[in-house]
């Protein structure tokens, strides 16, 4: 199983989030460098759901803001290891949709459960394969360190 | 022009991250770029050689599918070109 690290600080800014965009899903990017296990992610982008047609199940980023996202990314030495999104008042796996609609191979996809206004469970998930025809989730371990890294976003 | 590589398909481009070439057009740089590596074709083109539908291509900070001239607009060697594949999903309640 592939590993997702990443510090308190980003994990408790994805889930406070998630937290503050309930009833509707929140989405960000997560901007971190391969390891040899997985993805080591330093920090967390907010980003806003596009998908005001139906926020609190679907998400979307503008793909205008995922260039501005990858250009902060670069200035930083960083690369876009993934995204996040939240599951309001529902389980944090992944849905038929986050996988039709996940084109990002070899990134990971976190997903937290927002229960009644609460963020629950952030379950990670690496999307596997090389080609959309085969692509697939894989569980992924989260591994939340303490480190002097934090989030930007706005 | 430079053009940068998302994370997902730089393992079909030689690793990098972006790629400086010399074109005249954006349909022309991705000629350039699918012909330098090969194995991008597919993951940025339908069988048909039109863009996937999930592939957003921004030259600087403008879509190119609003662009007047679109894939024929002409580039400078100071342009960039930025392959993004969309992001989306959601829960998705059978009930909603």
């Amino acid at each position: 199983m592939s590993v997702l690290r990443l510090s308190t600080a980003v994990y408790e800014a994805i889930r406070a989030h998630g937290e503050e965009t309930y009833p509707h899903e929140c989405c960000g990017a997560l901007l971190g460098q391969a390891d040899a296990e997985g993805w080591q992610v330093k920090i967390a982008v907010r980003a806003g759901n596009t998908r005001t047609d139906s926020a609190h199940n679907r998400y979307q980023i503008a793909p205008a803001e995922l260039v501005k996202i990858e250009r902060e990314a670069r200035s930083q030495g960083l690369d876009i290891a993934g995204f996040y999104h939240s599951h309001p008042d529902h389980p944090a796996q992944w849905s038929a949709t986050d996988l039709a609609e996940a084109h990002w191979l070899g990134c990971c996809y976190v997903i937290t459960a927002v229960a009644q206004g609460k963020a629950t469970v952030t379950n990670s998930f690496l999307l596997a394969g090389v080609t959309e025809e085969d692509k697939r989730f894989e569980a992924q371990s989260v591994v939340v360190e303490e480190q002097s890294i934090g989030s930007s976003g706005d | 022009m430079t053009i940068y590589i998302p994370t997902p398909l730089r393992a079909f481009a030689g690793g990098h991250a972006a790629i400086e070439l010399n074109a005249t057009t954006i349909s022309g740089a991705l000629d350039i770029l699918t012909q330098e590596h090969p194995e991008l074709r597919k993951h940025l083109f339908t069988g048909e050689g039109k863009i996937r539908a999930f592939v957003n291509l921004y030259l600087n900070d403008e879509d190119v599918r609003y662009l007047p001239a679109k894939e024929a607009t002409a580039v400078a060697a100071t342009d960039t070109l930025s392959i993004i594949p969309s992001i989306a999903g959601g829960a998705s309640h059978p009930t909603t």
